[in-house]
């Protein structure tokens, strides 16, 4: 014990730690739980019954009252502790009038009911994670159609994006032509024009060309992003002029030169793209939200956003819908966490 | 199976760019290789920008420029228009001085708290910490999630029979409508968006910090200066250029402050999270006359406050950058 202790506490430093680094840690220990305490509850509440998600006040573990099968009843009853003139016993409820229940026992259903005060009865709960919330969400709401757009938005516009860029930014670092210091200033500047400014415009564009609820709609305006020319050209301007020479000697075309020699050695730029534009799109809403007006076409920020505004905001399925579409950026964070972190520190780019 | 779809799209192009290699020349092929990216660029910002102009300064409910009458300077007339400059309840559009007012409080309350915070977390993280890999992903991870997802999340804990109001009552004090009342559902909007945000900034000023040479510390050690001189004197002071960066980005993020809060609040109660992105919105697209002209000017006004902030980042770097050569 004492041992896991010390390893627990060792500094890098001068071996002891002092109140400063207590109080440190006790910093991101809060900061763990601030950060995460809210997403844990959103996970196990996601599992929770209907009923269970209505109750007041609610628990941390997804319990839900157990139910029974009684003879000559179509539907399950649920289960009371009741209070009897022969001790307490687990009983099926099978009707409520004001304080008053009418209990049944399930082992001996012909048994005369008995009727007991409300305030007598204790709901006998049991832990049971409601997986059908999250097989329900297909078949109900044509979940299965949102994801697709989703995932089909994002897988496109990413592959889209790494081709456009990279073949901006290849030009942009491996040529001399006229005007190629005023293309690339054009392009940096656009970094100073976030797209709430020019949302108006955008739409009649996107409605002259005929992409208003079409998925097309919300990929290509946003696969030219300045942040990934500016990535990607950075990165090219590093690669040796040498390797474009030689293979000009061999008499490869422009073209091969890019796809054979530049896009494969700007890998490592291209992941780093490639994350962000998956987390750009996944997340993407004001964008789908002003040209996806139909639900065909709703992607699943769009879903959540239309379900959470409902009258009778259904949160058993709000809730495990909401963790679904969690899951591929969590996936993204787990695995590929150094490229995001490094992207941003070099780039200062999101 | 992937590399022969990625083959197939290398003979779809290559016969393309030869042809391109042989007429143009070698000097122009540059432009074939930019273009896809300028075309995409100009029909989606750069003439949207234009376009916006137009916008501006025509009236009428049509989407096609040409259908739309020339009003001049009107639309700007209708959002200025008050009786009294300072009684916002007096103006023709009240609710887009609320939207402005709303933005700035947001921002300057958000972005300093932010910071701070950020700053604290950063220099938490640059000590001799056991896992800082993995303290830094904490507070990194809802960076990632999306704004809806963050919305709902809070919404979830912060609904009248949610997380928050059962600590309440478990405690014995009354629950609190959280959402629904004004000086609460602003007080999450900052809190929330601090939520989502602060690892990004804590990550910029982590890396800012990891630059500063270690032999500066060792320098002060020597010297026995305490930790609070050091950190005025030395961490700060080289600090100072990423925080510039991170306070206008952070500023020119919170202006635009629009998913999460529409998903949390909607804007409301009233208009008491209402802030300017979603003026624009609510003015073009979801009412139920769309007014593309008045949105249009609003966001010229947005515009010109970004550019402001812009400006602003730029002099304040390069007086930075003066101080130092001065140092």
């Amino acid at each position: 014990m004492n041992r896991i202790f010390i390893f627990f506490t060792r500094t890098h430093g001068k071996g002891r730690m002092d109140w400063t680094d207590y109080l440190s840690y006790a910093y991101l220990a809060v900061g763990l739980f601030t950060m995460f305490a809210p997403i844990v509850w959103l996970v196990m509440s996601s599992f929770k019954t209907e009923s269970a998600v209505a109750q007041f006040p609610p628990t941390f573990l997804p319990y839900s009252q157990q139910s029974v099968k009684v003879m000559g009843h179509d539907q399950p009853l649920p289960l009371y502790l009741t209070k009897t003139p022969d001790g307490e016993r687990s009983m099926a409820q099978v009707m409520r009038l004001g304080i008053e229940a009418t209990m049944v026992d399930p082992a001996k259903p012909d048994a005369a009911p008995i009727k007991v005060n409300i305030n007598d009865r204790k709901p006998i709960n049991e832990l049971k994670f409601a997986v059908e919330n999250y097989t329900e969400v297909f078949g109900k709401f044509s979940f299965g159609k949102y994801l697709f757009n989703s995932v089909f938005i994002t897988v496109i516009a990413t592959l889209l994006t790494l081709l456009v860029n990279s073949m901006a930014a290849f030009a942009l670092s491996k040529y001399q032509f006229k005007g190629q210091k005023f293309v690339f200033g054009l392009i940096i500047a656009t970094l100073m024009i976030p797209p709430t400014i020019i949302l108006v415009p955008v739409f009649l564009v996107i409605n002259s060309v005929g992409f208003l609820n079409s998925l097309w709609g919300v990929i290509l305006p946003a696969i030219a992003t300045p942040t990934g020319v500016f990535l990607l050209r950075q990165y090219m301007l590093t690669i040796p002029d040498e390797l474009l020479e030689a293979a000009r000697m061999d008499h490869a075309s422009e073209w091969r030169i890019y796809w054979k020699i530049i896009l494969p050695l700007a890998a490592p730029a291209l992941a780093v793209l490639a994350i962000f534009s998956v987390m750009w799109r996944w997340n993407d809403f004001l964008l789908p939200l002003i040209v996806l007006s139909k639900s065909e076409f709703f992607t699943l920020q769009l879903a959540l956003n239309s379900f959470q505004g409902e009258l009778n905001t259904q949160w058993h399925y709000l809730l495990a819908m909401t963790v679904i579409t969690l899951i591929p950026i969590t996936l993204v964070f787990a695995f590929l966490q150094k490229y995001i972190t490094t992207g941003i520190a070099g780039a200062g780019v999101k | 199976m992937a590399s022969s779809v990625l083959a197939f799209f290398f003979n779809l192009f290559e016969p393309f760019f030869k042809f391109g290699q042989k007429h143009l020349g070698f000097s122009k092929l540059g432009w074939l290789f930019v273009g896809p990216n300028l075309l995409v660029f100009g029909l989606f910002t750069f003439l949207p920008i234009l376009i916006n102009l137009i916008y501006a300064a025509t009236g009428g409910v049509n989407l096609m420029p040409a259908e739309r009458p020339y009003v001049g300077g009107e639309n700007f007339g209708i959002l200025f228009e008050c009786r009294d400059y300072f009684d916002i309840t007096t103006c023709r559009k009240d609710i887009f001085w609320r939207a402005i007012l709303n933005t700035v409080q947001f921002s300057v309350i958000q972005v300093t708290l932010m910071v701070l915070l950020s700053l604290m977390t950063a220099l938490v993280l640059n000590r001799k910490i056991i896992g800082r890999g993995f303290w830094r992903g904490v507070f990194f991870y809802p960076v990632l999630l999306s704004p809806v997802v963050v919305a709902l999340i809070w919404k979830w804990l912060l609904q009248n029979e949610g997380a928050f109001n059962a600590g309440l009552v478990a405690m014995g004090s009354q629950p609190v409508e959280w959402l629904t009342t004004g000086s609460w559902a602003f007080f999450w909007t900052v809190f929330v968006s601090i939520w989502a945000h602060m690892g990004f900034y804590t990550l910029i000023l982590l890396a800012g910090l990891q630059a500063i040479p270690k032999d500066m510390y060792e320098a002060a050690e020597m010297d026995a200066a305490s930790p609070w001189r050091t950190l005025t004197k030395i961490t700060l002071p080289l600090l100072m250029p990423n925080l510039i960066v991170v306070l206008v980005l952070a500023m020119i993020r919170a202006v635009q402050i629009f998913d999460e809060v529409f998903v949390l609040t909607g804007g409301g109660p009233g208009s008491a999270t209402t802030f300017i992105v979603q003026f624009i919105y609510q003015t073009g697209f979801a009412e139920q006359i769309h007014l593309y002209g008045l949105a249009a000017a609003a966001s010229l006004v947005l515009a010109v406050g970004l550019m402001t902030l812009t400006f602003v980042q730029l002099k304040l770097t390069k007086a930075n950058e003066a101080g130092k050569r001065a140092r």
